[in-house]
């Protein structure tokens, strides 16, 4: 069998959404890269040297700077007459690209899959509160991969050749108008090794920033927050954890003020190791939690901060 | 403009999954059903996109169970003027749902289709996508803003590291993400009107689309579950544990 594995980069490099698809798509045969992108021949290069891929196409068109679905869809949908399966990393971009071009090739996606074996894909349904096993009569899959559940595929070790593609370009359906992209300097969250999240009870956005990000910046953690503090405004949308946020699967996570509704959790019980600070203690967190301290957030994690 | 709104019946938000015991799905039986949470803040999105003259007509449609109705009358409660209930025996996935919509959408010509960006059940995120592939229109998934000007419209779009804005000619597609908006309560006199307000019954073979399942589920079950750990009794003793787990030096 052959993969086409959607790559996510910056155009310079390849981010590690893509290197969990990787290793997805290897359980599936014979791993191809998809570069699509505009001035993106440094992004190929890196893609050629991952480990497991055994080609590296690349399109570079003006049509395909943004990853406009309308644009990249039929391209890979094009290409797909050459392949058995596509795997996008579910990230936002490949959950928006993927299904239309599942639809293009009349082919059902799996969406977020966590577990390949054999012709069996396991994903999370209800929030993660069950797990279902499917299989697909469809000629061709269309696979969403959860970056959390795959290893990364090696960013060395890999020489593969890189062949240029060219597509239909621009459908004239979409255009970009621009971005508002955080810039910070703590890790991202989906591949941060350590996590402090807020929730609600640090009770506002100053007390939320003057008691996590100092924390965070101890532990060299990325920051998150519970739905519960993005909807009140104590954090932006981007933090969120949870199951209509990021699916987070560090080796630490650290809830503070988190009472651990079934939708956070969702997005972070695959933590190896989790934290909870909670003045409940019957805050279902701690259900969950390796390590619970039981105490007023507003005391503890100053303390905690500073004797680290 | 006409705006057309999917609405999906789904169990309820507030109610925990219980997977059943011979592993065939999770039950649904005597359980609260609610309309889909991101599919009311689509039919709260075309309320006020018609609220500011935009819109003209709100058609909702739905593709399920006869009990589906309710869902739709909860849609018609809220502002909509008309619906359309599409029966289907057993469910229904995003690849058969994109081609019935698909067809309703050649039929009634809407300017914009608004949805869900997932169904809390089956978590897909794929109908808008799929709808825009068939149609050949553009798709904002994932908004957090929609403003429609002229024959084109912006949509902010949640991303992973922000927020990006796109433009769409219309007809267009949009998904709706949390921060959208914050749907309305249907006040008592609007859902007894509501019940006077047409509702057209429909079959997938009225519009001759086989929607036939793809995939087939082997088994469904309970998550792997995590153990509640140790508690300390204060910060030096979590600090000592950070240390034990190489987090800190």
């Amino acid at each position: 069998m052959s993969v086409l594995v959607w790559v996510e980069h910056d155009n310079a490099s390849v981010k590690d959404a893509t290197l969990a698809a990787v290793t997805a798509a290897g359980k599936l045969g014979d791993v191809v890269a998809l570069v699509a992108g505009s001035g993106a021949q440094a992004a190929a290069d890196a893609a050629a040297k991952i480990a497991g891929v055994s080609k590296v196409l690349l399109a570079d068109d003006a049509a395909y700077a943004n990853a406009l679905a309308e644009n990249v869809a039929p391209l890979i949908a094009d290409l797909m007459v050459g392949y058995d399966a596509f795997v996008a990393p579910a990230t936002t971009t490949g959950k928006n690209i993927a299904p239309r071009v599942a639809a293009l090739l009349d082919v059902m996606q799996i969406s977020e899959v966590i577990g390949i074996d054999g012709d069996q894909f396991t994903r999370p349904i209800y929030a993660g509160n069950a797990i279902a096993t499917v299989t697909s009569s469809d000629a061709k899959k269309v696979l969403t991969v959860r970056g959390t559940a795959f290893d990364k595929a090696a960013t060395e070790g890999g020489s593969a050749s890189v062949e240029t593609v060219s597509g239909t370009g621009d459908k004239g359906l979409s255009s970009f108008v621009g971005a508002e992209i955080a810039k910070s300097e703590r890790p991202e969250l989906t591949s941060a090794k350590i996590i402090v999240s807020g929730g609600r009870a640090l009770g506002s956005g100053e007390q939320f920033h003057a008691l996590i990000d100092p924390l965070a910046d101890k532990l060299g953690a990325a920051v998150g927050a519970s739905r519960a503090a993005v909807d009140a405004g104590y954090a932006p949308n981007d933090y969120q954890v949870g199951q209509t946020g990021k699916i987070v699967a560090p080796e630490v996570y650290v809830a503070v003020g988190i009472s651990g509704a079934i939708q956070h959790l969702a997005g972070m019980k695959d933590s190896k190791t989790i934290i909870a600070i909670n003045k409940d203690e019957d805050a279902p967190i701690f259900q969950v939690a390796d390590i619970g301290l039981v105490g007023d957030l507003f005391k503890v994690v100053p303390e905690l901060t500073e004797k680290l | 403009m006409k705006v057309l709104v999917p609405v999906k019946r789904v169990l309820d938000y507030n109610v925990k999954p219980r997977v059943k015991a011979d592993g065939t799905g999770v039950d649904l039986a005597n359980v609260k059903m609610s309309m889909n949470p991101f599919d009311e803040i689509a039919v709260e999105e075309a309320i006020r996109l018609k609220e500011k003259g935009v819109a003209t007509e709100i058609v909702v449609v739905s593709i399920g169970e006869q009990k589906a109705q309710e869902t739709l009358r909860t849609a018609l409660a809220m502002g909509a003027d008309r619906a359309i209930l599409i029966t289907a025996e057993g469910p229904v996935e995003p690849l058969g749902v994109a081609k019935l919509l698909a067809k309703v959408a050649e039929e009634e010509q809407p300017g914009l289709i608004i949805l869900g960006k997932q169904a809390i059940d089956d978590d897909n995120n794929q109908t808008g996508q799929m709808l825009g592939a068939l149609l050949g229109w553009g798709q904002g998934t994932f908004a957090s803003k929609v403003e429609v000007s002229g024959d084109s419209v912006d949509v902010t779009r949640e991303v992973d590291g922000g927020l990006e804005t796109v433009k769409l000619k219309t007809p267009a597609i949009v998904t709706t993400d949390l921060r959208l908006n914050e749907p309305r309560y249907a006040s008592l006199p609007n859902i007894m009107k509501a019940k006077s307000k047409p509702l057209a019954a429909k079959t997938p073979a009225d519009y001759g689309v086989d929607v036939t399942p793809r995939l087939s589920v082997v088994k469904v079950e309970e998550p792997a579950k995590r153990t509640a750990g140790v508690k300390v009794a204060d910060v030096d003793e979590l600090v000592g544990k950070l240390k034990a787990l190489g987090v800190v030096a």
